[in-house]
This record gives C-alpha cells, structure tokens and sequence, in this order.
C-alpha cells in the first residue's frame, strides 16, 4: 500500500481514538496516539492478516502488549474490516466488544488477552516457540512500552526469545518516554534501552521519528536476521497528532471532553 | 502396601500422554527433577521447554504456545501459584487458554525447605479463578487419571500434587466432578481430599473402634465441586468433618461449607492448617505438628461429636 494511504489511515485511526475515548469519558488517547503509526503499518502493510478469515492458522499474530492503547487496535481493526463503526460507541460499556483492555474472547482480531503489563510480549514469545514448534511459519508481532519495560516479566520474555533464537517474533517499542507518574526518567529511568536490548540478544533497529510512515515502514520491512529476535524502538510521540495532547503526561488516561475531541478532530482532518 | 509419590505419578502419566497425544508439550522452570517432569523430558525431548527461573514467564508462553493448538503442561512448585498468579489470571483463564498446571510439593509434607516453600493456599487461589478446574489426587492412580483427564478438558487445569511417598490404593472409576465414597457411615461424615485419604482412613478405623461409624468421602475434584453427594452425605450423618492439607481458608473445607450451609447440618469443623505458616520438618513430624495424623483427627472428631 501506498504510504500516503496508509498516512491517510493512520489520520483516519487517531479520528476513531479521539472519537472513541470521548464517546467513553474515558481510555488511554496518549499512547494510543504514539503507536498508530505501528498498528496501521502493521495491518494494513506488513502482516498476513485477512479480517475475513480471522482464525486461519497460517496467519501472522499481533499482540499489544501495552493494551491501554486499545483505541488505536481498535482503530485500526475496524478501518481494516473486522468489524464495523457502530462499536466505537459501545467501547468500554457494558456487553459491548471494544472492553477497556482488549479480549481475545469478545473482539475479532485480538489474539491475546492483555492490559497487564508484561504479560503481551511473554505471551507473544510463546505464540513464536509454538509457531516454531508446529512448523507454522507465521510472524508474530508485539508491541510493548516504554513503562511497561520496567515490568521484569518483559526481560523474563526477551531471554528466553533469544534463548529459543525466535527469529520470528519482532518486538516494537512505543518509546514516548512518558507514563502515569511522569516521564521515564523521572518514575524508573530506563537506562541505555537500545543497549539492553542488544545485550538480552535481539537484533535491534532504531528509528528516529517512530511517527513517521516511511520509517515506520522500512524498520518492519527489514529483513529478518536468522536465530535473533528483533527489536524495533520507535521514537515516537505521545499524542501526537493533536496538539495539546503532545508530550503531555496528564493525556495518558484521561478522554478528552466534548470541545476538545472536536478541536483534536478539526486538527485531524484532511 | 505400595506407597509412590503422586508427583512422581505426575511425570509418569505426563509420559503416557505423551505418547498418545502429540499436541502435549511440557514447560518447566528448572525444576524437572524435582516435578518429575524429567521422564517426559527425556522421552520427548523436542516437546519439553525449560523456561529457565522464571515461573511467571512459563504461564505465559505456555499461554501463547495454547494459541497455536498445542496442550501445554506447566509444571513448577505449588507454592509459586502465588507468584504466577497474575499470568495464571489474566494470562490463561481470562481467556480461557488451554493450559494446564500441574504443581508439586503442595502442603506441610514437603518437609525440610521449610514454611516458604511449603504452599497452603493454592486451592484457594485456584478456586477462585473462573473456568479453571481443580484437581487434587489422592494418589498415583487418581494422579494418573487427573492427567489423563485434564488433556482431554478444553480450558485451565490445575493439579495439585504432593511430594512424599503415599499409599496407592486400588484405582477407582474417575469422573470430572464426582467425589468418591470410600466408606459409608451414619454417625458422621469426614469430607477430604489429597494424600490427606491416607489419614482420614486411619482415623476412621480408629472412631469405628469407639463405636463411631464414620462415612469417608474424597474428592479429586475440587472445582467443579461434587455438591449433589457433599448434600447426601451431609442429609445422611449431619455432622460434618473437613480434612485437608492446606488452609482451613479457601480449600476444600469452604467448598464443603458452600455446599452444605443450610442443609440441615448440626455439627460443622475444618480440620487443616489453621491459618499459619509451615516450617521446616520431617514430613510425618510436622503432620503430627499440625494434628493431622490419623489419631488426632480422630481425637477432633470425637471431641466434637
């Protein structure tokens, strides 16, 4: 696909988070800002996915693992056709599919249950072992936090991905630098991610600007390097997109309120 | 009488299964010589993960691993249900994955390693959990069919099993669900489950010769609970006995207690662990410790007949 389709769809997802997390009074826009890039070019671009065969064996697995950023998978899994716009309003009420935390059990698309941290990326090593395992020559995909790698279960995960030489299993880090508390630096600075990374065994890829398409793109377009994991950090920013939302810790859980989902939604258009 | 550890069933049964079922894979955290997952281990060495120190990462591989049609057994202490327990949760039975825990060393008769390692809250953690069934053997044979069992389940499985060698008695017919009746009786019933059967036996003896005739009944399954014979036994002899090898909180004491409350019974006692912490001992000494030899149940029972 070309990439100013794919730029438009990412547009068209942050308009779904917006619309989403307003309609809710509550979610996560910030990070879910920070990662629409990863996620469009992921569905609509890298992996084998067919939101008509939703179950097919042979099809490549995403699991977000800092599920807060469930408006953007949600985004992103309705304009790809797993399910239509009428579920954005029942997004975190009762009985809809669209739960706070995405369910494997009630959305089509989710291949894992997350929102507790840690957990998605462990999971996502034991989808890539089992694909392995059973000859399935599938990709998994994860993407985890920046303040989800201060949960020890992640470098748990990222051993035994080395360990078992997943060369099938990428690791995408939304790295915005902030989180509930404040940034990173202030809550558990994360030291020299990128040579943590490399030291737990994962053929690692840095991009610069994480919200950018184009590099977004040739990162997950990389050819795979054979017995190594891979780690992709995205520099990436949170809320991006709206204005003032950008690098703004307060926007990580908070909806906005009417006036300013149409604000963000004017700034959106186009 | 032949006497096996349950545990060392555990590894035995995993084989078999093994054998017949080539989607079982089986995830250990170093600690396969002690689980007794290392006759699986070296029978299929290709179908066994060891997940290296890291228990909480085992449940969630073992979840992923479920993702792609394969039966994963996750093997590691009991008493790390409580560190795994958020993978457990979230990981595996949030999702109803297909993963099954079979966990060792449970209860007091662990022995030497002492309070720490000796786990006497794993049925509560697991009964509480939706959609996980609960197993607890009384012996090899039940062990054997547990396992057998739990392959064959569409969902989380935990199975409880013990460290000391104990008495295998006869096998019985196995039903998911179903408690068994190993003596009839109409003075009361004790109501147990584990490797407590081999006690509760002894005590039983020991009230029929003070002219107590006590009905015995073990169940191997804890969640889903037998309540339709938990409810006929209760009708029957209205004073009612619990005895398990774990917290009088949580396990198959409360199970009973949901069951039964408000039918009719007169007498009502948990016998297990009152709510302390282990430590270390030989594992007939610190049942003696904590009045759970065959004797002093009988003592309990007869006290508050």
């Amino acid at each position: 696909m070309d990439i100013q389709t794919l730029e438009a769809t990412a547009r068209q997802v942050r308009r779904d988070i917006i619309t989403m997390t307003a309609a809710a009074g509550a979610g996560h826009p910030g990070g879910s800002l920070s990662s629409t890039e990863a996620m469009v070019a992921l569905y609509f671009d890298v992996m084998n996915v067919d939101p008509k065969d939703d179950k097919n064996p042979d099809r490549d697995r995403f699991v977000l693992s800092k599920g807060h950023s469930a408006p953007a998978l949600y985004g992103t899994l309705c304009e790809r056709g797993y399910f239509g716009r009428e579920e954005f309003d029942h997004f975190r009420q009762l009985h809809g599919i669209l739960q706070g935390h995405p369910d494997t059990k009630k959305c089509p698309g989710v291949d894992a249950s997350t929102g507790s941290l840690g957990q998605g990326i462990s999971i996502a090593v034991g989808m890539a072992l089992g694909a392995k395992h059973t000859g399935n020559k599938c990709h998994v995909y994860t993407i985890i936090g920046d303040g989800e790698s201060q949960e020890g279960l992640v470098w748990e995960a990222s051993m035994a991905a080395a360990h078992y030489k997943l060369d099938n299993l990428t690791v995408i880090l939304d790295h915005n630098g902030l989180q509930i508390d404040g940034s990173n630096d202030e809550v558990m600075s994360l030291g020299d991610i990128k040579a943590k990374a490399l030291a737990f065994g994962y053929d690692v890829i840095e991009v610069a600007d994480g919200n950018d398409m184009k590099q977004v793109l040739d990162a997950l377009h990389a050819p795979a390097c054979k017995g190594k994991p891979r780690y992709i950090i995205l520099n990436t920013l949170k809320g991006k997109g709206v204005s003032f939302m950008e690098g703004q810790v307060g926007w990580h859980g908070k909806a906005p309120n009417a006036e300013q989902a149409a604000q963000a939604l004017k700034e959106l258009e186009g | 009488m032949e006497k096996k550890a349950v545990r060392v069933a555990y590894g035995e049964a995993l084989v078999k299964l093994g054998e017949e079922n080539g989607k079982v894979v089986v995830l250990d955290a170093d600690l396969a010589g002690a689980t007794m997952t290392n006759a699986f281990k070296k029978a299929y060495p290709d179908r066994f993960y060891d997940c290296g120190i890291a228990e909480a990462n085992m449940v969630d591989i073992a979840a992923g691993m479920s993702t792609m049609g394969l039966i994963p057994f996750c093997s590691t202490f009991a008493v790390f249900a409580g560190r795994n327990y958020d993978q457990i949760r979230n990981g595996v039975c949030y999702p109803k994955f297909n993963v099954k825990f079979g966990f060792s060393h449970a209860g007091i008769t662990l022995g030497e390693d002492g309070g720490s390692h000796q786990a006497i809250e794993d049925l509560a953690l697991m009964r509480v959990l939706p959609g996980m069934t609960v197993f607890v053997p009384s012996d090899a044979n039940e062990c054997y069919q547990c396992v057998e069992a739990a392959a064959k389940i569409d969902g989380p499985v935990y199975i409880r099993t013990a460290r000391l060698a104990t008495p295998v008695y006869d096998p019985r017919p196995f039903t998911v669900g179903k408690g068994d009746v190993i003596r009839d009786g109409s003075d009361c019933v004790i109501f147990t489950c584990g490797i407590m059967l081999e006690h509760t036996l002894e005590a039983v003896d020991v009230l029929a010769g003070k002219g107590v005739n006590a009905a015995l009944v073990s169940f191997h399954t804890l969640k889903p609970f037998d309540e339709e014979l938990a409810l006929s036994y209760t009708a029957k002899c209205k004073k009612v006995f619990t005895v398990e090898e774990h917290s009088v909180i949580g396990g198959l004491g409360d199970a009973v207690a949901s069951a039964v409350i408000g039918h009719g019974v007169e007498k009502f006692m948990k016998i297990g662990i009152n709510d302390v912490f282990g430590q270390s001992g030989k594992p007939l000494d610190l049942l003696k410790e904590y009045e759970l030899t065959g004797p002093q149940i009988a003592e309990k029972i007869l006290k508050n007949l």
